[in-house]
Formats: C-alpha cells, sequence, structure tokens
C-alpha cells in the first residue's frame, strides 16, 4: 500500500514553498513512499506509556536577564540583503 | 616529515623554542594545499589573506612566542556550516553561495581566543544532509586514500583536509554520524561530543536536537586539545550544559586496568562487512591484552534508530531551513514576478535534491494528520534508544563498536537510493538520538581503505573515551599511515 | 427583531514593556529608524539561536494571574510554521500545548448587569516584523518590531453583544495597564484586537460558521465593526445565503466589513516543540513571587474607593477604568483635595478636555497637588466655581500653580462685605423695575439681581454673599 500519494506530495512541497516538475513529483513521491513505508516499522512498538523525548538533557529555565544590549549598525543588518530600498528588505507584491 | 604531519604539543615545543614561527606553519599550510587540494578538493573557501596577516601579526606581536595558548599559532579549518564573521559560510548550499555572515560562531570566537589560525572553509553534504559529500551543492571531495572514493560525510571536507595534511586539524559537526563516518572513512580521528558540550550558537542547524561541532584530527590527544579549547557552558545557547570541563589532557593516563566494555551484538550484525568485523575484534583484543574486559550486549532498539532519525532530524531540518527564503540574504531568483513565486522558485533553485527531500519528508512528518504517527512516534521511540543505552552504561564504561558497516565507497556507487545510503549511518545515528560522547579511531585497512573504530561513553564522560582511544592509538601503528597523494 | 444571537470571541495581542527583545538584547523602543534595532538573532541568520527573556515570563505570569488564569507549572515553546517576510525564521516561536495561563475570566458590566468573560488562554510569543505596502505594488519589511514580547490573550465565546465586547476590551486593557507589563496603545499597535464573529438562531446549540474580523484599531472600530458584521450575516441567512469562514477587515471610511480571503480548510502550521528551547518549570514560589508583584487591580480600588471615600460605585467605576486617571485621584487625595470633590472634576472638566483633546491625562501639565490646591481654593472661597474653570484651562493647557494663576490673572473672589455691599447699591439703584417685580412675588428677580453684580464684578464676587447681601438691601427699599 503506499503511504503518499503524488497529491500529497504537490501538497507537502507548497507547504515548504517548493515548486516541482511533473517528473520530480514522480521521483519524490515514490522516494518518500519508500523512506515512510521503512518508518512505518515503528508501528512494530508499543509506546502507550512512552514519554516522548524532546531534549536528551534534562534542562529547565534556561533564562536571560532583561537587558537591552546593543544592535548591529543597519548596513550589517541590510549587508546581504539580495534587494533593499530606504533601509528595508524590499520583496515583489505580495499576489 | 612536513611540519603538518606533527602533534599539536610538538609544534607548540618548536613556536615556543622560536625553532619556527607561526608564518612557517600558515606558509606549510597553503603549500600543501597547492600541492593536493586539485585531487582532494576539501575547502569551499580559503582565507589566505586574513591568516597571513594573523600568522604575521603573532609573529611581530608575540615574537612567536605562543606562552600558555597551547593552539596558538596552529592552522585549522572550519566546516561551511560554522558561521564566520566576514568569510562566506555556505553550509554546502547554493542557496548561501553568497552569503557573508555577519558574526562569528562561539566556536570560532574561541579558537580565535586560544590563537589557533583558520585557514579556510571546507566542504561538507548541502546542510550536513549525507553520508558522502557528494551532496555538496559545489564539489565532490574525494578520499585522499583513495581519490575515486567517497571522504564519508557530512565533514568530509574536515576529515579529508586532515587525512591530506592540509591543515593540522579541522571542525566538523555531527548529527547522525557526520563527524565520525568521514573521519573512519578517512583514517583520522573524530569525535562528537555529549550533546550540550561544545556551544551550537553559529552552527547553522540542520537537526537542533542532534547536532553537535566536534574535533577532527590526526591523533587522540591533539582531538582532547582541540575540545578543550571549544567546549564549556556558552549563554547564547539554551541547550548548552552548565558543567565543569575536565582536564581532558590529563586523563590520558594510559591505564584501562579493570575497564568495562560492552560490544553491542546488534552493531556486528549481518551488513556489517567482515574485515571490518574482524578489525574491531582485533582492536577488542588490542584493549584486553591492555587489562580491558568485554562482554557482549544488546541495545534492543538499534534497529529503529534509522527510522526514529530520518523522522525527528528531517522534522527539524524541515523548520530550520524555511529561513533560506530569499528575502534578508541568499540567492533570490531572477524569475519571481510575487512573493509566492520568490519563495518557490528561491528555494527551489537553490537546494539540492537531498535537502528537499528531507524538507518534504519532515514537512510531511508535522503536517496536520501526521503528526502524531510520525513524529511523536519518533520521539517516543528515541526515549526507548536512550534508555537502551543507559541500561548498558549501569555496567559498562564505554561501548565499542565499528564507526560504519563498510569501509568507504566509490564516488556515484549510492547516489540512486536514498535508503541504502542512509543505512551508512546505522551504527552512528543511535548515538545522537541519546545525545551520548563517541569517538572514531582508526583501527587498520581493508582493501586499502581506512576502518574505524567507535568508542561511545557515557553523558559527558569524554575523558574515559580519550583515554580508551589513547591507549589503542598507543598499543597500535594504525594513526601513523598516511595516504600517497 | 432579532431571532438570532451573536457568538463573539476575541483575540487580543499585547506587546510587553520589557527592555529587551523576548529572544535576544535589541530593545524594544518604539519608533526607532527601520531595521535599526536588530541583530543577526531577531533577523533569523543561519546558526543563531534564542534565549528566553524572564522579564518576558514574568511579565505574562502577572498579566495571566491578574486576569483569574491557572498557570502551567510546565511549559515549553513550539514553533509556529508559516512564510511571510515579517517572520524571518519563518516560524514563531509560541506557545500551542502549555501556554503561561489557562482558563481565566473578567467581569464586566454592561447597563448595570454583571458578566464573566471567560479567558480560555493567555501564552506567549514573539511579536512580526512589520510589513508597509509600497506605491509600486512591492513590499517593505523593517524586523525592529520582530522579537518584541506578545502575549496572545484568547477570550471564551461567551460575547454575545457588541458592547459586551467593548466593555470586555476596556476591561482587559485596564487590568492589563494595572499590571505595568504594557502600555495598551493601539495607536502604537501595543495592543491589537481580532474578533471572532458568528450567528446562530436563539435556541440553537451548535455554533454557526464564523468570520475573522482583522484589522481593528480601536475599540470603537471593533464594536462598530461586530455591529455591522452581526447584520450582514442576517441578512445573508435571512436571503437565503451561507456564511463562509473568512478574514475580512473593517473599513473605517465606510463603517463596513470587507472580505479579505476566504478560508480553505485550516491552516496547517505544523507545530513542534521547538529544540532549541528548553522546558519551563514554574515552581509554586515563582509563582508566589510573581503574584506579590501585582499591584491593587480595578475591581479591588473601585471598591477601596467606595469604601474609603464614600465615593459612588458608579464613580468609582469610570476612574478606576484607568490606572492613569485612579493614580491621578489617589496623588490628588493625598494632597487633601476632598475626594468628591476631586472625583466630581476628574470625571467632569478634566476629562471633556482629555477627550476633546485625544489626549492621556500624563501627557498634560497638570499635576495631582495643583488640582487639588485648586479645589481648596474653591473650599476656602478663594475662587468661585466659575472662576475655577478658568484657572482650571491655564492649569491643564500651561502648567502652573492655580494660587499664582489667580494672582496673576486678578481673579481672586471678592468676600468683602464692604465692596460687595457698594456693587449691590448701585445694581439696586439702576433696576428699580427688578425691585418692584421682587415686591409682587418674583422671585426670579433675585437671580437676575444677582447676575447684574457678579458681571459688575467680573465673576469675582463670592456668590453666597451676593445673595445674602441683595436680601438684605431688598428689605431696606
Amino acid at each position: 500500500m503506499s503511504q503518499i500519494s503524488k497529491d500529497e506530495v504537490k501538497h507537502v512541497a507548497n507547504l515548504a514553498r517548493l515548486s516541482l516538475s511533473e517528473e520530480e513529483v514522480d521521483v519524490f513521491t515514490e522516494q518518500l513512499d519508500a523512506i515512510i513505508g521503512f518508518a512505518e516499522q515503528l508501528n512494530e512498538l508499543d509506546t502507550e506509556n512512552i514519554e516522548p523525548t524532546t531534549h536528551v538533557l534534562e534542562l529547565r529555565n534556561v533564562l536571560r536577564e532583561d537587558q537591552a544590549r546593543e544592535s548591529v549598525p543597519r548596513e550589517e543588518a541590510l549587508k546581504n540583503a539580495p534587494d533593499e530600498r530606504d533601509g528595508q528588505f524590499k520583496v515583489p507584491k505580495t499576489f | 616529515m612536513s611540519l603538518l604531519e606533527k602533534k599539536v604539543s610538538e609544534l607548540h615545543d618548536l613556536l615556543h623554542k622560536k625553532e619556527i614561527n607561526v608564518t612557517d606553519l600558515v606558509d606549510a599550510s597553503f603549500d600543501r594545499i597547492s600541492q593536493v587540494e586539485g585531487k582532494v578538493q576539501a575547502f569551499l573557501s580559503l582565507n589566505e589573506e586574513h591568516a597571513r596577516r594573523m600568522a604575521k601579526e603573532l609573529d611581530d606581536v608575540l615574537a612567536g612566542y605562543p606562552g600558555e595558548r597551547i593552539l596558538a599559532g596552529l592552522p585549522i579549518a572550519l566546516k561551511d556550516n560554522i558561521s564566520t564573521k566576514g568569510i562566506r559560510t555556505t553550509s554546502g548550499s547554493k542557496i548561501l553561495d553568497n552569503f557573508n555572515p555577519i558574526y562569528d560562531a562561539t566556536v570560532a570566537n574561541r579558537l580565535y581566543e586560544a590563537g589557533a589560525i583558520t585557514i579556510g572553509k571546507l566542504n561538507m553534504d548541502e546542510f550536513a544532509m549525507g553520508s558522502s559529500n557528494e551532496n555538496s551543492g559545489f564539489h565532490v571531495t574525494k578520499n585522499p586514500w583513495n581519490t575515486d572514493y567517497v571522504p564519508g560525510g557530512s565533514s568530509g571536507g574536515s576529515a579529508a583536509s586532515v587525512a591530506a595534511s592540509e591543515v593540522l586539524f579541522s571542525l566538523g559537526s555531527d548529527t547522525g554520524g557526520s563527524i565520525r563516518q568521514p573521519a573512519a572513512y578517512c583514517g583520522v580521528v573524530g569525535l562528537k561530543p555529549t550533546y550540550g558540550l561544545v556551544s551550537r550558537f553559529g552552527l547553522i542547524a540542520f537537526a537542533s536536537s542532534l547536532d553537535q561541532i566536534g574535533p577532527i584530527t590526526r591523533t587522540v590527544e591533539d582531538n582532547a586539545y582541540l575540545l578543550q579549547a571549544i567546549a564549556g557552558h556558552d549563554a547564547m545557547d539554551s541547550t548548552s550544559a552548565n558543567v565543569e570541563i575536565p582536564d581532558y589532557l590529563s586523563s590520558l593516563t594510559g591505564d584501562i586496568k579493570g575497564l568495562r566494555i560492552a560490544v553491542p551484538k546488534e552493531y556486528l550484525a549481518e551488513g556489517v562487512d567482515p574485515e571490518v568485523k574482524e578489525k574491531v575484534m582485533e582492536a577488542l583484543k588490542v584493549l584486553e591484552g591492555q587489562g580491558a574486559t568485554w562482554e557482549e550486549v544488546s541495545l534492543p532498539h538499534s534497529k529503529y534508530a534509522l527510522a526514529t532519525y530520518y523522522l525527528l532530524s528531517s522534522s527539524e531540518a524541515s523548520a530550520n531551513l524555511s529561513r533560506f527564503d530569499g528575502v534578508r540574504y541568499g540567492v533570490r531568483s531572477d524569475n519571481a514576478e510575487n512573493l509566492l513565486e520568490l519563495y518557490k522558485n528561491s528555494r527551489s533553485e537553490g537546494f539540492g535534491d537531498e535537502v528537499k527531500r528531507r524538507i518534504m519528508l519532515g514537512t510531511f512528518a508535522l503536517s496536520s494528520g501526521y503528526y502524531d504517527a510520525y513524529y511523536k512516534k519518533a520521539q517516543k521511540v528515541r526515549t526507548l534508544i536512550k534508555n537502551d543505552f543507559e541500561q548498558v552504561f549501569n555496567d559498562f564504561d564505554v561501548i565499542i563498536g565499528p564507526t560504519t558497516p563498510t569501509t568507504a565507497f566509490k564516488i556515484g556507487e549510492k547516489t540512486d537510493d536514498p535508503l541504502t545510503m542512509y543505512a551508512n549511518d546505522i551504527l552512528t545515528i543511535p548515538v545522537n538520538l541519546a545525545g551520548v560522547p563517541a569517538i572514531s579511531v582508526p583501527c587498520g585497512f581493508s582493501n586499502g581503505l581506512p576502518v574505524g573504530l567507535q568508542i561511545i561513553g557515557k553523558h559527558f564522560d569524554e575523558s574515559t573515551i580519550y583515554r580508551v582511544a589513547s591507549v589503542f592509538e598507543q598499543a597500535t601503528e594504525h594513526h601513523k599511515a598516511k595516504p600517497q597523494l | 427583531m432579532s431571532n438570532f444571537e451573536t457568538i463573539i470571541g476575541l483575540e487580543v495581542h499585547v506587546e510587553l514593556k520589557t527592555n529587551s527583545k523576548i529572544f535576544c538584547g535589541c530593545s524594544t523602543d518604539f519608533g526607532a529608524p527601520p531595521n535599526s534595532q536588530t541583530c543577526p538573532i531577531c533577523l533569523g541568520h543561519p546558526g543563531v539561536l534564542p534565549v528566553l527573556n524572564k522579564q518576558a515570563v514574568e511579565f505574562s505570569m502577572r498579566a495571566a494571574m491578574a486576569l483569574n488564569c491557572e498557570i502551567n507549572r510546565e511549559q515549553y515553546f513550539d514553533r509556529k510554521n508559516y512564510f511571510y517576510p515579517d517572520n524571518p525564521k519563518a516560524y514563531q516561536i509560541s506557545q500551542l500545548d502549555k501556554p503561561i495561563g489557562e482558563h481565566g475570566w473578567v467581569e464586566i458590566e454592561v447597563n448595570g448587569e454583571k458578566k464573566k468573560i471567560g479567558i480560555t488562554r493567555l501564552h506567549l510569543e514573539e511579536d512580526a516584523g512589520k510589513l508597509t505596502h509600497a506605491a509600486d505594488g512591492s513590499s517593505l519589511v523593517d524586523l525592529n518590531r520582530q522579537g518584541t514580547p506578545l502575549m496572545e490573550i484568547v477570550s471564551e465565546p461567551d460575547i454575545r453583544t457588541a458592547e459586551e465586547a467593548y466593555a470586555y476590551l476596556e476591561k482587559l486593557k485596564a487590568i492589563i495597564q494595572y499590571t505595568v507589563v504594557s502600555d495598551c496603545k493601539m495607536e502604537e499597535g501595543s495592543l491589537r484586537c481580532d474578533a471572532n464573529i458568528s450567528i446562530r438562531p436563539v435556541g440553537q446549540k451548535e455554533f454557526g460558521t464564523k468570520t475573522e474580523l482583522k484589522n481593528l484599531n480601536s475599540f470603537a472600530f471593533v464594536q462598530k465593526g461586530i455591529e455591522y458584521e452581526e447584520k450582514r450575516q442576517e441578512e445573508e441567512i435571512l436571503n437565503g445565503g451561507e456564511i463562509l469562514q473568512e478574514t475580512r477587515r473593517f473599513d473605517e471610511k465606510s463603517n463596513k466589513t470587507i472580505l479579505m480571503r476566504v478560508k480553505e480548510g485550516s491552516d496547517d502550521y505544523r507545530y513542534f516543540p521547538d529544540p532549541d528551547l528548553v522546558q519551563l518549570s514554574v515552581s509554586e514560589e515563582w509563582i508566589e513571587r510573581v503574584r506579590a508583584e501585582i499591584p491593587e487591580l480595578p475591581d479591588a480600588r473601585k471598591q477601596r474607593y467606595v469604601s474609603e471615600f464614600g465615593l459612588p460605585a458608579y464613580d468609582a467605576g469610570v476612574l478606576t477604568a484607568s490606572i492613569k486617571m485612579a493614580d491621578f485621584f489617589e496623588k490628588g487625595v493625598q494632597e487633601k483635595a476632598d475626594p468628591k470633590m476631586l472625583s466630581n472634576w476628574l470625571m467632569g472638566e478634566v476629562s471633556a478636555y482629555l477627550n476633546n483633546a485625544s489626549r492621556e491625562i500624563d501627557e498634560t501639565p497638570l499635576t495631582p497637588g495643583n488640582l487639588a490646591k485648586m479645589i481648596k481654593l474653591i473650599e476656602d472661597g478663594t475662587i468661585s466655581s466659575k472662576i475655577a474653570k478658568k484657572v482650571f484651562k491655564e492649569m491643564i493647557e500651561n502648567g502652573g500653580d492655580p494660587g499664582t494663576i489667580v494672582k496673576e490673572k486678578g481673579l481672586v473672589q471678592i468676600s468683602d462685605e464692604g465692596a460687595i455691599r457698594e456693587f449691590v447699591v448701585a445694581v439696586l439703584d439702576r433696576n428699580p423695575q427688578s425691585i418692584e417685580d421682587f415686591k409682587n412675588g418674583k422671585d426670579k428677580a433675585i437671580g437676575f439681581l444677582v447676575g447684574q453684580v457678579m458681571k459688575e464684578t467680573k465673576g469675582k464676587a463670592n456668590p453666597p454673599l451676593v445673595n445674602k447681601l441683595i436680601a438684605e438691601e431688598l428689605k431696606n427699599r
């Protein structure tokens, strides 16, 4: 049984802001299907009463004091900008 | 013998006695690079002007005297996912082809304070996703032992540059084996520290809960020196552990009498090359000869590590790599009429296939309706894998096995099938999931290619790993072999 | 007329008044040049990591407790994934499963009826940057605001009318201002509000399809927007139409709501715990320490003003609706102003002036001490209430001590009997007809005569004295 359909691959690509050609959709569907199929083996395990691990270390309450420090100069902030205007990052129209 | 084939302590002595100066070392590095880089192709960027200027400053101001700073004046290179202010940093991706960071990673700062000289930035699989360097957005680094073979990955440039003596040592990063596997393939020493020991601030994230920066060196002692310089709490990294850093050098006592070694049967099971297995068994005999004992144990959830790792690392990566959107930095597509096209075209043109594949896998695993079945399930299995290690470490000091199931493979051999490629990492991945430290040290050759021995320790017990690795190294000659280039 | 009832839920975003941003040390000051308060962390550069601001956590805990929320003892932060130019990492660090606080409420009063509005949750997150649209269609991104600590406060769908929504917002704002964790300035965007509105036939249990109303720049617009939207939805249904799940914005010029987009299914934000941040364990001691920092809240103050100063409940409610007004009142009382007179002045002249000028009381030169002094001048007869209005105008516009203003402008009340009697005699002499009227039982004539005397004295004569002397003199005629 297939784990992921072409439509799902297209949907996921859109969520991730990737555009795929039809050929790429075919290839990725096949590959992701194999990987997800492989991952199904995790269902052999009963994890009903197992806590999920987000961090391997039991760190708690890492906080910083509320002190403002100097920001970077504007030129630095904009140094790598592909396009800018009036000290701001410029992007094309939203739609 | 070339200067760069010496050890850290030897070079420090030579500088101290003024028999050489820093410029000699930097010259040696760039000379070697000009001789062999055409074959190895370990670097993505060289930092020659700055490196030579810094060498001169050290020579002038300090008159070559390195003081207490053991690493002062020594040439190092960094994996290209470590942010270096003013030095192009690409993470092996076309999408960052033109990126010039505005800040230094914490490790880069610590090396600078230690006086080490950054020679350049090293090639890697794009965003550290890969096991062969074939996923670099720029070129494929070659294995110095046989340039038809991959150097491993993702820190392929880091391992190859050290194996080829282009630099004295380097830093890599390890998410699922990316330091240890290329160290094994290239016959050098690579350590993945305990999660939280080395600051991740400035490491371009692949999978935040798994990534660690670590040293790649030619000897265990050098490795300890380099770790000493970069380890320790960093207020800029919330996941950095606030623990006392031991003196790693003083842990190299040469004594492993009574050491209890666990050998997981899953790490020598089918799929592991018989010659690799043989080298590991020989290594265990060597350690036995030094007074250690070993027993076979089980890490029963090992077979689930690969799937767990790919779900978790890809999920985290899918979010970590979303910032590469062509808005504030990096390469922006020329073909974008509107915002949606800007995003889609910049990302589709900038990322390679492996990165796209993992972003999509991760996006899928986190998406509505699949989160519990994939992402959360994998987080729970991670708990089981972590518990396996805790169990074994109740009764043993270290876990030993091969670093990789096979030696290096040929360039192009495994590029067609992602799953076969992923299987390279089955012995290194569980270590990242458990967050424990592990080293790969050379333990012989198979068909002219190096074999790596993996020594895994308890959380924050790098000292024991180094002690064992150093005893093994002293008792064998493997680390003295040099590739012919 | 209506057989429908309206269901309203409000989502309020409040920026916290910390010195630095939630995950980096950049300043949160408002109004700096674009992108001048940024660093690699809030710019979302490769390799950066967040470190949580302790004050942001404590401020939001304080607000949550003031809103009667239960504080979660184990909390963590999630990544909310979506692409937009004002969201530099393409994920916003927020809290999904374990917010700062849950299950709170505030009490509102509309037309004398009290009602509790539930608060589902209060969580902490990072604010986005600012996107402005240029004339050529392109957009410009300023990331100064990116990373400002932000609380999102989500109400239960307990609100039934636009008035209730207005009262809820007023109350919420007052409480948060009392806790001193935010300015709550809508014009600077430190308080923002979205409304979810649906209608259903009276008696029906299920909710109708809701629309989301955005771009509500004042509480008055929230009220108007809701009023428009409930009418629109009702007409739509009565005309056989269907309510779609839409995002609409309120247009201030036409007082209408305008369609922005139709939502197709729910957005998929792919929330997951942020591996760059560690868990937050909130101990009982920590909660109690933060609780101790909560100042007296509006309802408690209102009670106290009634019991301690004898103010009518309504007046106490008006005064305590704004912490600035309430603080001003208390300082005035400390300066020995009569509480009732002070309250009358604040609710009357002062509020009228502030409303007119669209100002806050601390944005004027008027001080509690000076207003208290002025009230004392009225009480001791130095100035009349009428003159006081002139003095007040001078004080709130240009500042200054009322005693000095009275002297400099020659506004001192004439309370000297002899001097006033002279004016009275002169006025009576000139108005025999009024005397005649008075004798014929027309009491109104006295009013006219008092007015004449006040006019002659440019309003400075002590009015009770004028009354008394006119009565005396009339007897002699």
